[in-house]
């Protein structure tokens, strides 16, 4: 970013310990209504002496500690589990509501992206619901009519401008929201979860937008649990985990360390008990499969890194034509490919009785980011099958890393994702005049 | 799931890195409020064209979908007039002010009285309405409350027409004491936009408020001089009926258009409510702005 030298050195936002309470139950316990009030005070008016009007309610901090600096310029990403405090932090830097301690420092005007449509509405005509939402957005009358055409233009609903906005289609006025939001140009944009609307196309547009803007040099704040839109539009993240500041830096970084730290160890323990209630096998016998990356148990996997199906059985007594093998399901149960665990041998070999650890290995680089299922089968060649039921593990891949993926928000429509290799020759065509 | 282009879609504009000039100090320091300060007027100027759209939506949605439009407006004091002025003025033979007819006189209450009537009305469910906005965007909550108000105001100025032409209908003479009317309006303006704060910061902590609201103001206008003038009330009890305020603005408004002389302690008694009652809704209305997006 072309900023000067004593820019870069001075943050854009500076956050101060900031610190935000709040009281669970706050409308319950606090009487609700004045005929509350009389009551309790009739049924134990010591009690209510006693707290002096305030209920002793349980509070909780949803934001603890928070110190971070963010430079003109950058785009920061903000990960984190439910509950792990992003919301609120976006509220409190848009000030909509106020922290509990600490300061933020904002050191240019602050546009913020909540959510598309604030104020929308459905009486009003789309043209009407564009100055209105402009002007809560904080984009001035004049700047509005000079924008008017673009806005109207990238909604693409010229045709219904002046029909009343409930006639709409939800597409239609998600598009015509957040058009008005995106001619949005504060100095720092601070964006919620607001993409997560309209068909993918659009959704597209949206990301197009939000790179735009941070290209323009603004600087934006992007809160999401679509980890790879923080990958591809946010140079920097924070990971926020119950209130607190986790880590903060490259949103590469942040991004797998988030994820590897909320892989499920649920799933593995399913598939335990699966094994356990397998009817037993005169040949064969299943003792433990899992999946596994970084030399972890997981179902959450990386696509920048090999992931490994391991399974460890027992032949009992010595048998021809044993085989396991793996499959690779995509989210609709069609099989991706099957692997053999003997599969090069010319014949079906004769196994010998004694325990076994396979490990088989998808390569990095080669799996989408989507859910897939592996499926371990064992079985007899022309006899029979050993593993009455499957074994399924399912699993989600997060894009990782060298991604096959050219534009920010552009979905892999295939079922694999493997980096291949494109070599290019380029010849200028001449003129011809 | 078929994605045939991958352009990223080009918005027709050129990039033009913006270089800023980061300010020396903050342009907005998000922290804890200091409780004595009630009203930000700078940060409530920067907002002003928000002030002025929230009013022209109230104004819109209201008239959107009727018949007569904005013509409820003249209409609405008009039909009370009427029948005030039938079953009051001739049938009950309430006196009117001075030589001033029944007829005019009841108007010129009721307009000033629906404003008030339908501003506090407003007001009071303003936050509540609003709730989708405030816990998603930040501006001074204050225009919320002051935008219901401006939009009444617009509904008063249009019955000032009515009102008007009823005048020279009735040949009033003009005196310069009409130049004093506005000041009432204002004043009437002022008590209307303190109690909506009250009300509506209220409304957000105790709903109760919301149910009770149209009983009191039903019963309000039975203790002010808006069908029957102010000296049908007992000499001694003239005095502490005048701590309503709605008494000194409706008589004090009469006076100036009717050319009547002016009822200082009523007037004064006013003043001072009202200003009492502005302040202290300030306060009330900043306390509950802080932890409002908590609260709904």
């Amino acid at each position: 970013m072309p900023t000067s030298s004593d820019n870069l050195m001075k943050p854009i936002i500076r956050v101060q310990n900031l610190a935000k309470e709040y009281t669970i139950g706050a409308s319950k316990s606090a009487p609700a209504s004045l005929r509350e009030i009389f009551s309790g005070v009739v049924r134990s008016p010591f009690k209510y002496l006693r707290r002096n009007g305030r209920a002793a309610n349980e509070k909780f901090w949803a934001l603890k500690g928070i110190n971070f600096e963010i430079e003109p310029g950058d785009t920061l990403g903000i990960v984190g589990s439910n509950g792990a405090g992003k919301s609120t932090l976006l509220k409190v830097l848009s000030r909509i509501t106020e922290p509990t301690l600490g300061r933020a420092e904002l050191y240019g005007r602050l546009g913020s992206l909540l959510e598309v449509g604030t104020g929308f509405h459905p009486e009003l005509t789309g043209r009407e619901n564009i100055y209105l939402n402009g002007s809560i957005l904080g984009i001035g009358r004049k700047e509005i009519e000079r924008k008017f055409d673009q806005i109207v233009a990238f909604s693409e609903v010229e045709k219904f401008i002046d029909t009343q906005v409930k006639f709409y289609s939800s597409g239609m006025y998600v598009r015509l929201a957040f058009a008005v939001a995106a001619h949005l140009e504060p100095d720092i944009l601070v964006v919620d979860e607001v993409l997560a609307v309209g068909d993918v196309a659009f959704q597209r547009k949206c990301f197009g937008k939000m790179g735009d803007v941070s290209q323009r040099g603004r600087t934006v704040v992007f809160v999401s649990h679509n980890m790879q839109a923080i990958r591809s539009l946010c140079k920097k993240a924070i990971w926020l985990d119950e209130g607190q500041l986790r880590a903060m830096g490259d949103s590469d970084a942040i991004v797998e360390a988030y994820l590897q730290a909320n892989a499920s160890h649920e799933a593995v323990m399913a598939v335990d008990e699966v094994i356990a209630s397998l009817p037993p096998d005169p040949n064969f016998q299943l003792r433990h499969v899992s999946l596994v990356q970084d030399a972890l148990p997981t179902n959450l996997v990386l696509s920048s890194k090999p992931l490994d199906v391991v399974i460890h059985f027992s032949v009992l007594k010595k048998t021809p034509g044993l085989h396991v093998y793996v499959e690779l399901l995509d989210a609709e149960d069609t099989v991706i490919l099957q692997s053999i665990n003997n599969g090069d041998e010319p014949e079906p070999p004769v196994v010998e009785a004694g325990d076994y650890a396979c490990r088989v290995t998808f390569p990095a680089e080669f799996l989408a980011p989507r859910n897939y299922e592996v499926v371990v089968r064992a079985g007899i060649a022309n006899s029979r099958s050993c593993l009455p039921v499957p074994v399924r593990l399912p699993f989600d891949v997060q894009a990782s890393g060298r991604v096959n993926r050219a534009y920010p928000g552009y979905v892999t429509p295939g079922k694999l994702a493997p980096l291949l290799n494109w070599e290019t020759e380029f010849s200028p065509r001449k003129r011809t005049q | 799931m078929l994605i045939l282009d991958v352009q990223a879609p080009s918005t027709g504009q050129q990039f033009e890195t913006t270089q800023f000039i980061l300010p020396e100090d903050p342009l907005i320091v998000v922290e804890p409020s200091k409780a004595w300060v009630a009203v930000n007027l700078r940060d409530l100027w920067n907002y002003r064209e928000l002030l002025y759209f929230l009013a022209w939506r109230d104004l819109k949605v209201r008239y959107k979908q009727t018949v007569l439009g904005v013509l409820w407006v003249v209409m609405q004091p008009a039909l009370m007039a009427i029948i005030i002025t039938v079953f009051l003025g001739m049938v009950a033979k309430v006196p009117s002010m001075g030589h001033v007819p029944y007829g005019l006189f009841a108007y010129s209450g009721l307009v000033l009285w629906t404003f008030f009537s339908g501003a506090v009305m407003a007001g009071g469910q303003c936050l509540l309405g609003n709730a989708q906005l405030i816990t998603k965007i930040y501006f001074p909550r204050l225009i919320i409350p002051c935008a219901v108000t401006a939009g009444r105001l617009i509904d008063l100025l249009i019955a000032f027409v009515v009102l008007t032409m009823l005048m020279a209908y009735y040949r009033i003479a003009l005196s310069w004491s009409i130049l004093l009317a506005p000041l009432f309006v204002v004043l009437l303006v002022l008590l209307a936009l303190g109690l909506s704060m009250l009300t509506s910061a209220l409304t957000v902590k105790y709903r109760d408020i919301g149910i009770a609201l149209p009983v009191v103001i039903q019963l309000w206008m039975f203790v002010s001089p808006i069908v029957y003038p102010l000296n049908l009330v007992p000499g001694q009890w003239q005095r502490i009926y005048a701590l309503n305020p709605l008494v000194g603005i409706i008589e004090g408004f009469r006076s100036a258009l009717f050319n009547r002389p002016l009822n200082r302690w009523a007037l004064a008694a006013s003043v001072v409510v009202t200003t009492v009652l502005l302040v202290y809704s300030a306060f009330a209305f900043r306390r509950v702005e802080k932890c409002f997006a908590d609260l709904v």
